[in-house]
C-alpha cells in the first residue's frame, strides 16, 4: 500500500450492494435457502430496479466507509421494466471513467447481471469480490478536514505552545 | 442608525466575482448608500489588521468569494467568520470549490512541481519550490502553506447563505442584498437563486423533445449551432437539466452550452454524479460496444461534470492512494 500505511491485518472488506428486487435480491435469497456460505462482508441493499441506482448512492457508499460497491441486476433483455438494466449500465460505465481517474481501483466498483435462478453466481461473485477488496486493502478517499478539525489542531498548537485551557 | 458594516473578501479566485459587484453599475451606489463596506481587499485599502481589530460579529455580513487552497485562506475564512454576523459563500468557488477546485484531480505535490519546474515557459534551473520558511540574511522568509487540497468554504467555516455562479448574475445579488437589508432572510444554508432547473427558464424549452436520444456528444466547435434549437437536442453536452436556474441562461443565449456553474438544486448532493446519471440515460444505446464508442465522443467526462464542484463532491479529491505517485492526467 501506499500513503505510508499498512493494510491491518485483520482487515475485513466493507460491501454495499445494491440488488434489484427482481433478480440479484431473489437470487442471493435462493444462495440462503440453498444454503450457500458466502462472504459476510456485503451489506445488501434492495432496490426495485439496478437502474434506480443513482451514481450519488455509490459515491455516497464509498464516503461513507465502504471498500467496495456491487451493483446487481438482471441480464440484458430481462429487466422487469424493460431497460432499466441498460440504464444501469450506461451510467456504470460513465461513472467508471470518473473513478478510475480518481484512483478507484477497477475491481472496487462492479456491476453483475444475476438472475433470480442463479443463487451460485450471488455466492461466486461475493467470495470473489470480497477477496479482490481484501486485496486492494481499505479504500483512502482524500479527506475533507472539517472545521472541528482545524479548531483540534489550532488546539494542539496552543497546548504544545503551553497555553492553558485550550 | 448606523449603516450595516459589510466585508468582501477574495481567497483563490480569479477576480471575476469582484467584477460581478462592478457589474451592479449605477445600483451599487444605492448599496452603498444603504451599507459601510469595512473591508475589501481588492477595491479599498483596509488591511488584515483592521479586521482583526474589529469586534466579534462587527460586520453585519462578509461576502466571500474563492476556494480554500492555502493555509493564509483557511486563516482569513475563519477570521471573517469570527467577525461577521452572517457569512454569504459568494460565487462558484466557495460554493462548490470552483475551478480552483479542479486542482483536487492531481496531488499537491504534482501540481507546485508542474507551475515551477516543468511548465514550458518557466526557467528554474535550481528546480526550487516555495516553502513556507526560507532562511535568508535578514532573518526567515515566510510563506502560506499550500494546503493538499482545495475545499469550499462550508468545509472550512460555518457559512450561512451561498450566491452560486461563476460570476454570481447580477440579479441574485441585488436579490441577496435586498433580502438583507430588508432582513427577509431564507432558512440559513439557502442556496440565494430558484430551486428549478435551468431547462424551466430556457427560451429553448420548447424545442427540446420528449425523449432524448444522443447518439454522439459533439463539442461546440465541431458542429454549427443552431441558435433556435435545444442543445442537447444538438448532441452538444449542455448542463442546464442538472443546473439551478437564476443566470437567465446567459450562456444559451450566446449560443454556447450551459457548463453548470450555479450547481445543483438542493436535493442533489453531488453534482457531477447527477450530471454522470442524467447524462447516460439520454445515450440511445443497449449495446456494450457501442456504448463505450459513445462515452469515447465525451471529451474529459470529469472536467465537464465536476468543472466547479469537484470539492464539495463525495470524493472531494483523488485518492490518497494515487495522491503521492502520480497525479498526471492519463498517465
Amino acid at each position: 500500500m501506499s500513503n505510508g500505511q499498512e493494510t491491518p491485518k485483520d482487515f475485513e472488506p466493507k460491501i454495499v450492494a445494491f440488488f434489484c428486487n427482481w433478480c440479484t435480491y431473489t437470487a442471493s435469497d435462493l444462495t440462503g435457502i440453498s444454503r450457500l456460505l458466502y462472504a459476510p462482508n456485503v451489506r445488501v441493499i434492495r432496490v426495485m430496479c439496478s437502474g434506480r441506482v443513482d451514481p450519488q448512492f455509490i459515491l455516497a457508499a464509498l464516503r461513507e466507509g465502504a471498500d467496495g460497491v456491487l451493483i446487481g441486476g438482471c441480464h440484458p433483455g430481462d429487466c422487469h421494466y424493460q431497460e432499466g438494466n441498460y440504464k444501469a449500465l450506461r451510467r456504470f460505465k460513465l461513472l467508471k471513467r470518473y473513478l478510475t481517474r480518481m484512483g478507484i481501483e477497477d475491481d472496487r466498483v462492479r456491476l453483475e447481471w444475476i438472475a433470480a435462478s442463479e443463487g451460485d453466481k450471488v455466492q461466486k461473485v461475493v467470495n470473489d469480490m470480497t477477496e479482490k477488496v481484501r486485496k486492494l486493502g481499505p479504500l483512502k478517499l482524500a479527506p475533507i478536514t472539517s472545521p472541528e478539525d482545524f479548531e483540534e489542531e489550532a488546539n494542539k498548537e496552543l497546548a504544545a505552545a503551553g497555553v492553558e485551557g485550550a | 442608525m448606523s449603516k450595516p458594516k459589510v466585508g468582501f473578501n477574495w481567497l483563490a479566485s480569479c477576480g471575476g466575482c469582484e467584477e460581478a459587484v462592478i457589474d451592479l453599475e449605477e445600483d451599487i451606489l444605492d448599496v452603498v448608500e444603504a451599507i459601510d463596506i469595512v473591508f475589501w481587499p481588492c477595491a479599498m485599502d483596509f488591511k488584515k489588521d483592521d479586521v482583526r481589530a474589529m469586534k466579534d460579529g462587527e460586520m453585519a455580513v462578509c461576502f466571500v468569494n474563492g476556494a480554500i487552497r492555502t493555509s493564509e485562506e483557511e486563516e482569513m475564512a475563519h477570521l471573517m467568520r469570527q467577525k461577521s454576523q452572517l457569512l454569504v459563500a459568494f460565487g462558484s468557488c466557495s460554493h462548490m470549490g470552483g475551478i480552483p477546485g479542479l486542482g483536487n484531480f492531481y496531488s499537491s505535490e504534482s501540481i507546485l512541481k508542474n507551475s515551477f519546474i516543468e511548465s514550458p515557459s518557466t526557467i528554474n534551473e535550481e528546480g526550487v519550490i516555495p516553502q513556507t520558511e526560507t532562511k535568508v540574511k535578514e532573518g526567515i522568509l515566510t510563506l502560506p502553506k499550500f494546503l493538499d487540497t482545495a475545499r469550499c468554504l462550508d468545509q472550512v467555516v460555518d457559512v450561512d447563505y451561498y450566491l452560486p455562479g461563476c460570476a454570481p448574475p447580477v440579479n441574485l445579488i441585488t436579490g441577496a442584498i435586498q433580502a438583507i437589508l430588508e432582513n427577509k432572510l431564507p432558512p440559513k444554508g439557502t442556496v440565494l437563486a430558484p430551486d428549478i432547473a435551468l431547462c424551466s427558464e430556457c427560451e429553448r424549452q420548447s424545442t427540446k423533445p420528449d425523449v432524448l436520444e444522443i447518439t454522439e456528444f459533439k463539442r461546440p466547435f465541431e458542429i454549427k449551432i443552431d441558435p433556435e434549437k435545444c442543445l442537447l437536442a444538438q448532441g452538444l453536452m449542455c448542463l442546464g437539466p442538472v443546473t439551478r436556474s437564476g443566470c437567465g441562461a446567459a450562456c444559451i443565449k450566446a449560443n454556447m452550452p450551459c457548463t453548470g456553474c450555479l450547481g445543483p438544486t438542493s436535493r442533489v448532493k453531488d453534482f457531477g454524479a447527477k450530471a454522470i446519471s442524467g447524462f447516460a440515460s439520454l445515450m440511445d444505446s443497449q449495446d456494450e460496444d457501442e456504448i463505450d464508442k459513445l462515452l469515447d465522443s465525451i471529451v474529459d467526462p470529469e472536467g465537464t461534470f465536476y468543472r466547479y464542484s469537484l470539492p464539495k463532491s463525495y470524493l472531494h479529491a483523488i485518492c490518497n492512494t494515487v495522491r503521492n505517485g502520480n497525479g498526471k492526467k492519463g498517465a
